[in-house]
């Protein structure tokens, strides 16, 4: 656990609460793109190159965008009046963050335990995950590649059928 | 001799790491390397500056700055101390945060691409496995940042200059993705220095650069398209038109805040257009064989301002689109023409050497172009022009 690692980590879970904690909405999303961010730099520090820049690409490039895109477009900028940012239901969220957090650490507790202690740090480069993309897991890919392009094609049919209605 | 000057700056480089005591000398080397990038590249915007405007004039029949200097060549020390001086205004209904942090996001963003495009041999600040994909990583966060400006700004016209912004980068930067992954098929690599290496050959003094093949020009034709609208340069300049939404999302900055996202637009041009450089005009390689023994980092400067020269060469000349013939060129047209161009690359790089390749992909491609221009053109009814009140 090196310096570098405590400051990302404190850095994305600065960037969490942001997220959660903070009142106009709008705020919340940029919040938890240094969250994002955060993460990204998480897989860096790890030297798995390739799924954190995948991760600022995605996620910064494209998620961040679409949840402001969301934020703006339903109105949500807005901010409540009625104060207080806990939903009136925080004990059950409660509970179930707990859950939920209790069942993770159990599960990275048990891995822990199952692995041999000292394997050699596998050298992976982008390359190599291209080759495992396109010959071992090439099944799943392509079924992930279908699956995108029945959403595109029912987002454009969606889109269409709104247009065609308002003529 | 050659030698020399060709590595003139690492070995200036080394010569300066070397004065310093062993133990700073690996972070001294990475911060002097950054220093270069960010005080060269903002001294190439201050010329370029002015040598657009005196470009724009030249095309508009006009002089341009004249006044500052001899030929207006002080011009941008003029623009920079005016815009140092100038009060910084922030609206009072503005957010505060956010507004003072969008135009720091967009030049930090800007600033990192330049990590890892290779200015020359040898010359590259962190030569990635992956460097390729850093470079799209990097830009796609740009697009945060113009949202940050015009939302944060609290005015309808730098909110609707924003979302038309980020809506036309992202649908460009698929087109942008797609095209460059020609090039990675081909090279097989990600890495910005094995794309310049697979391009260093010649055969009877001429490059093997990749706007030499059929895919490799149809690729760098979508490429500068799109750059042309990731960079928010005229004729996509929709964002900011001036005649219809003052400035878009850059409205309500003033004073150097202003000057940093004119920087950051200016900065973002010269590393997309090193990128263009790299992936398909060789990179810093020389353009004949018996050209070689010229600096490698001429090669890559001289290419990188040629792709800035076209840049103004088209603002001088192009109208400005509309938003939905924007949106429909990007989706209709230079899409499916880059999955058919990564088609193309498929077969060009499983057929083999010899001639039939060269016959093959540049059928596929002539075909759809012109074929696709044919139907279009008779669907337009283009006839004698017809005036509706004139006559």
């Amino acid at each position: 656990m090196s310096f570098a690692f405590y400051l990302i980590a404190a850095l994305t879970v600065a960037g969490a609460l942001a997220a959660v904690l903070l009142k106009n909405t709008v705020h919340c999303a940029l919040a938890l793109t240094v969250a994002f961010a955060g993460l990204a730099f998480l897989f860096l520090q790890l030297d798995a190159q390739f799924v954190g820049f995948a991760q600022i690409l995605v996620y910064i490039g494209a998620v961040a965008i679409l949840v402001v895109f969301a934020i703006l477009l339903t109105r949500g900028s807005e901010t409540p009046k009625d104060g207080g940012i806990f939903s009136r239901t925080w004990l059950v969220g409660l509970a179930v963050a707990a859950a939920v957090f209790a069942m993770l650490g159990w599960a990275v507790l048990q891995s822990v335990a199952g692995l041999p202690r000292a394997t050699p740090e596998p050298t992976v480069t982008v390359g190599d995950i291209g080759v495992a993309l396109m010959g071992r897991y090439v099944l799943p890919l392509e079924i992930v590649a279908l699956l995108l392009t029945a959403a595109l094609i029912g987002a454009v049919i969606v889109a269409m059928h709104e247009k065609e209605g308002s003529k | 001799m050659f030698e020399t000057a060709d590595q003139i700056f690492v070995l200036l480089k080394h010569w300066l790491v070397g004065l310093l005591p062993m133990a700073l000398q690996p972070v001294a080397g990475v911060v002097l390397s950054v220093a270069a990038i960010v005080c060269f590249f903002p001294a190439l915007f201050a010329l370029t500056t002015v040598f657009e405007r005196k470009g724009l004039g030249r095309i508009q029949n006009r002089i341009g700055p004249n006044r500052t200097g001899p030929f207006g060549i002080l011009q941008p020390v003029a623009d920079g101390i005016k815009s140092l001086t100038k009060e910084d205004i922030v609206p009072l209904s503005a957010d505060g945060a956010v507004h003072f942090l969008a135009p720091v996001v967009l030049v930090v963003a800007v600033f990192m691409g330049f990590a890892v495009l290779p200015m020359g041999r040898n010359m590259v600040l962190a030569d990635m496995d992956a460097g390729l994909l850093f470079y799209f990583a990097i830009g796609a966060s740009t697009e945060l940042s113009v949202f940050m400006a015009g939302w944060s700004s609290r005015n309808k016209y730098s909110l609707m200059g924003a979302m038309r912004a980020v809506a036309q980068m992202i649908s460009y930067e698929v087109a942008l993705l797609l095209s460059s992954v020609a090039v990675v098929m081909i090279s097989g690599s990600l890495s910005l220095t094995k794309i310049v290496e697979a391009q260093n050959h010649y055969s009877y003094g001429l490059p093997h650069w990749y706007i030499f093949t059929p895919w490799g020009l149809a690729g760098f034709v979508m490429y500068a398209i799109a750059t042309t609208a990731e960079t928010n340069r005229s004729p996509f300049d929709l964002p900011e038109g001036e005649s219809e939404l003052v400035a878009g999302y850059h409205t309500e900055y003033s004073g150097f805040k202003f000057a940093l996202f004119f920087l950051g637009e200016y900065l973002a041009m010269f590393s997309i257009s090193g990128l263009g450089t790299t992936l398909f005009l060789g990179g810093w390689t020389a353009p004949f064989s018996f050209l070689t023994w010229v600096p490698s980092w001429f090669w890559f400067f001289s290419k990188l301002m040629m792709s800035i020269f076209v840049f103004i060469w088209l603002r001088g000349t192009l109208p400005r689109l509309r938003q939905d013939q924007l949106m429909n060129f990007a989706w209709k047209f230079v899409l499916p023409m880059c999955l058919l161009n990564l088609l193309v690359a498929g077969l060009w790089r499983f057929m083999g050497d010899g001639w039939l390749r060269w016959v093959i992909c540049s059928a596929i491609l002539v075909a759809a172009y012109v074929g696709l221009g044919w139907e279009e053109m008779r669907r337009m009814h283009i006839g004698a022009r017809s005036y509706r009140y004139a006559e």
